[in-house]
């Protein structure tokens, strides 16, 4: 099918669908109702209604984003152990669920901030997988030029923050770009994304004190994924319900591994958060590997208990569910775009070490900005220069 | 750029904020010539119309003499204030000049200011421009640079330096490393400023002098005012400057009172001030230290020596040019700071001169320092916790020998 092969080609993720499947096209915005698997659980506000306004397209795009998503993660995983990933390297797989359904809700002008497991956000951001494994190598084309690094992945045209090494320090952040917008008056929220073991910090309860004294539109996200590194939920915190933590902020418990339900969420959160101030989400999520490379992942939890959880709840396997039962495409079809994804993140991780590395000079590019005009060498100096702008 | 009159400037009336004596460290005077060479530098600059008119400042002394005449004229038009006034007319000028700039800190909105540098600005700009911030440092410092990482320029107030170490996560991970760590994307230019130092009693914890803990976060610019002119001067530059500038104020020089030109003025954020030229010694200091230097000087003067006074003002990057003609010239150096001994910004700048100007020295360079203590609360302990001027003198003549 040659319109398959053209659409497999791009790397953008946000080209529609529709092109790869003739015979969709006349049903491709058929809106669909899907039910959320669990009911929303509400801290000080009415929860949202389990069904979800879905389409065709919609559906479609999430297999295959998420998907795509999941095999970048993968082969992370691979590039690590081959040792071309140094460092930290976070994985996301398992929470995939999370970012496509925030994505699905929102626009472009609303910020999200996070911390370290920010692959799959970026990519949700609209961020190209070559940039992506470029940035995890090192290499001169990377998202950050290579000077960031795995927990350091930026978007600035997407109002995508970042990507920050330390726990709980991006939720500040992430409130003052929610002030900034209100500042601006832009009608658009910031997410501001964390973990369960992040939800300890003191900075938080601080940022969220502000953000409610000043109504900003800030949405506190709290992807509990039960395990804080290599320590459970229920040994770091008193009080696992994080929704509740707010105390008199409102807050709406998600299960984190069906997409739909995060799409519901995050629109509610929008909404509320644009007329009422602060509001705090609990995804009920799952991540597949360890904490990050270095973590094997089994010594403080069960190997059932993962693949438990993988046959249960994975959240591929829900949309591919959805997608066979509304008979959206057979299996074959869907096997099918899994091997064009894999085709298509093996190119690019191809590309990626063909890049080069960054030039020496680089070392010293973007620390300062030269901004004010004014110039300053070494001692050996010959002229100061003072403009005022 | 016309000049600007604002309310605040008639305000000459010294307030009686702090218990300290005001004979003890007075701004230098109309007398001291360098003022002069100082305004008419930015002033010149400013009353071209090309928004990129560059001004060769080390040209020959003739354009200097040429010059002075026609600005002095221009720099004749002065008005009186204190410090923290030069201060509030550097932030308001600023904040009217750009709608993007707000301050946010402790107290700085409706109570003004706990030393009155926000003294009406919330009611003139309102509270989303002037932001009361409940006790988080770490909290608003981290929301100050999220703001800036969209493009509006906080202030962001520490209402005593010390208190930001609450806030040096987000100080040195966030706001240095941004720019450098997403390859350019996001600038944060962000003004960190608060007064540190040692005052009069006020204990250990509220004495504290961070310079030095600041001082090696990579892509931060540091600047430490200590003239009612340099403190409007730079705090204008920094708030302009895309890079995030920690400006560090003094709790004892509030009171400082000094006439300023009344037109607008910037002062640059990497140069150093040249306060008494001579050719015996170079003294740098900053800060405080800068009147217990003068001080120093008018007692040394009398014994016959003729030290040259810089003062350094830019705590990071250093102005190594002005301070390299200046060890050229007089082959001695004698640092007095605040700071501790260990790891303060004097260590790192004996550290500098001595890499790079080691051929041009004739002694080893002293450094004076404040003693490794926290400061006492005894007034007599506290005293000689830091740099007198008989010290200074001593040094001098010892290294002088």
């Amino acid at each position: 099918m040659a319109l398959s092969r053209l659409s497999s080609r791009s790397n953008t993720i946000s080209r529609p669908l529709s092109a790869a499947f003739n015979r969709f096209i006349s049903t491709d915005t058929t809106p669909i109702t899907i039910e959320t698997s669990l009911p929303f659980t509400a801290h000080l506000c009415d929860p949202p209604s389990r069904s979800v306004e879905s389409s065709t397209q919609e559906l479609l795009t999430f297999f295959r984003t998420m998907a795509l998503m999941r095999r970048m993660e993968i082969a992370a995983d691979s590039l690590y152990k081959a040792k071309l990933i140094r460092g930290f390297c976070h994985l996301y797989d398992g929470q995939e669920a999370v970012a496509i359904g925030m994505e699905a809700a929102i626009t472009k002008k609303d910020a999200i901030i996070t911390a370290y497991r920010d692959h799959c956000i970026f990519l949700g951001r609209g961020g190209e997988l070559y940039e992506v494994f470029a940035e995890l190598m090192g290499r001169r084309d990377g998202c950050s030029r290579g000077k960031g690094g795995s927990m350091h992945f930026y978007k600035k045209d997407s109002s995508f923050y970042g990507g920050h090494g330390i726990v709980g320090a991006q939720v500040p952040l992430g409130c003052g770009i929610a002030f900034a917008q209100k500042y601006g008056k832009e009608e658009a929220v910031t997410f501001a994304m964390y973990g369960d073991g992040a939800a300890n910090q003191g900075q938080l309860f601080e940022a969220l004190n502000i953000s409610a004294l000043w109504d900003l539109p800030a949405i506190l996200v709290c992807e509990n994924n039960h395990y804080g590194m290599g320590t459970a939920e229920w040994r770091a915190a008193k009080s696992p319900s994080y929704y509740k933590r707010g105390d008199y902020v409102p807050g709406l418990k998600v299960d984190g591994m069906d997409a739909f339900a995060v799409k519901q969420a995050c629109k509610f959160a929008k909404e509320h958060a644009l007329k009422n101030g602060p509001i705090i989400l609990e995804m009920d999520t799952y991540r597949y590997h360890g904490h990050s490379m270095s973590d094997p992942g089994s010594t403080y939890r069960t190997r059932d208990e993962i693949s438990g959880v993988r046959q249960e709840r994975d959240p591929i396997e829900r949309i591919k569910k959805l997608v066979l039962s509304h008979d959206l495409a057979t299996e074959k079809e869907l096997k099918d775009m899994e091997k064009e994804i894999r085709k298509e993140v093996d190119d690019a991780i191809a590309k990626a070490k063909d890049c080069p590395m960054p030039e020496p000079s680089e070392l010293f590019t973007n620390v300062y900005v030269k901004g004010f005009g004014t110039e300053s060498f070494g001692p050996d100096r010959k002229e100061v220069k003072a403009a005022l702008p | 750029m016309a000049a600007r009159i604002h309310g605040g400037a008639g305000a000459g009336a010294a307030t009686a904020l702090s218990t300290f004596n005001p004979k003890k460290l007075v701004a230098p005077s109309r007398t001291n010539l360098p003022a002069i060479t100082r305004s008419k530098r930015y002033i010149v600059a400013s009353g071209s119309d090309a928004s990129n008119k560059s001004l060769r400042v080390r040209h020959s002394q003739k354009l200097i003499a040429n010059a002075a005449v026609a600005v002095c004229l221009l720099s004749l038009i002065l008005h009186e204030l204190l410090l923290f006034e030069a201060l509030q007319e550097g932030l308001e000028e600023e904040m009217d000049r750009d709608p993007h700039v707000c301050v946010m800190g402790e107290d700085v909105g409706h109570y003004g200011g706990s030393y009155k540098v926000t003294k009406g600005l919330a009611d003139k700009f309102g509270d989303l421009r002037v932001l009361d911030t409940p006790i988080c440092e770490n909290a608003f410092t981290g929301m100050g640079i999220g703001a800036a990482m969209t493009g509006l320029r906080p202030v962001i107030e520490g209402m005593n330096m010390g208190f930001l170490l609450l806030a040096f996560n987000q100080i040195s991970n966030n706001c240095g490393m941004l720019h450098y760590t997403s390859g350019g994307q996001f600038t944060i230019p962000v003004v960190i400023r608060g007064p540190g130092g040692v005052g009069r009693q006020l204990g250990a914890e509220h004495s504290q002098r961070l310079e030095s803990y600041f001082q090696s976060i990579p892509g931060i610019q540091m600047v430490a005012c200590s003239t009612p002119y340099n403190a409007k001067g730079l705090m204008k530059a920094a708030i302009r400057s895309e890079n995030p500038v920690i400006l560090f104020e003094h709790v004892l020089l509030y009171n400082l009172k000094e006439k300023i030109p009344d037109e607008e003025y910037i002062c640059n954020l990497e140069e150093a001030e040249m306060v008494r030229p001579g050719e015996h010694i170079t003294i740098l200091t900053y800060s405080r230290m800068r009147y217990h230097v003068m001080q120093a000087a008018k007692t040394l003067v009398n014994k016959g020596y003729d030290p040259e006074v810089i003062d350094i003002r830019s705590l990071k990057p250093f102005d190594l040019y002005t301070i390299g003609n200046s060890v050229k010239k007089t082959h001695r150096v004698l640092i007095v700071e605040e700071c501790m001994r260990t790891g303060g910004i004097g260590a790192s700048l004996t550290a500098a001169i001595n890499e790079n100007f080691h051929d041009y020295l004739d002694a080893p360079v002293m450094c004076l320092s404040s003693q490794d203590v926290p400061t006492p609360y005894a007034g007599t302990l506290e005293e000689w916790t830091v740099v007198q001027p008989a010290q200074i003198v001593t040094a001098v003549e010892q290294l002088c020998q």
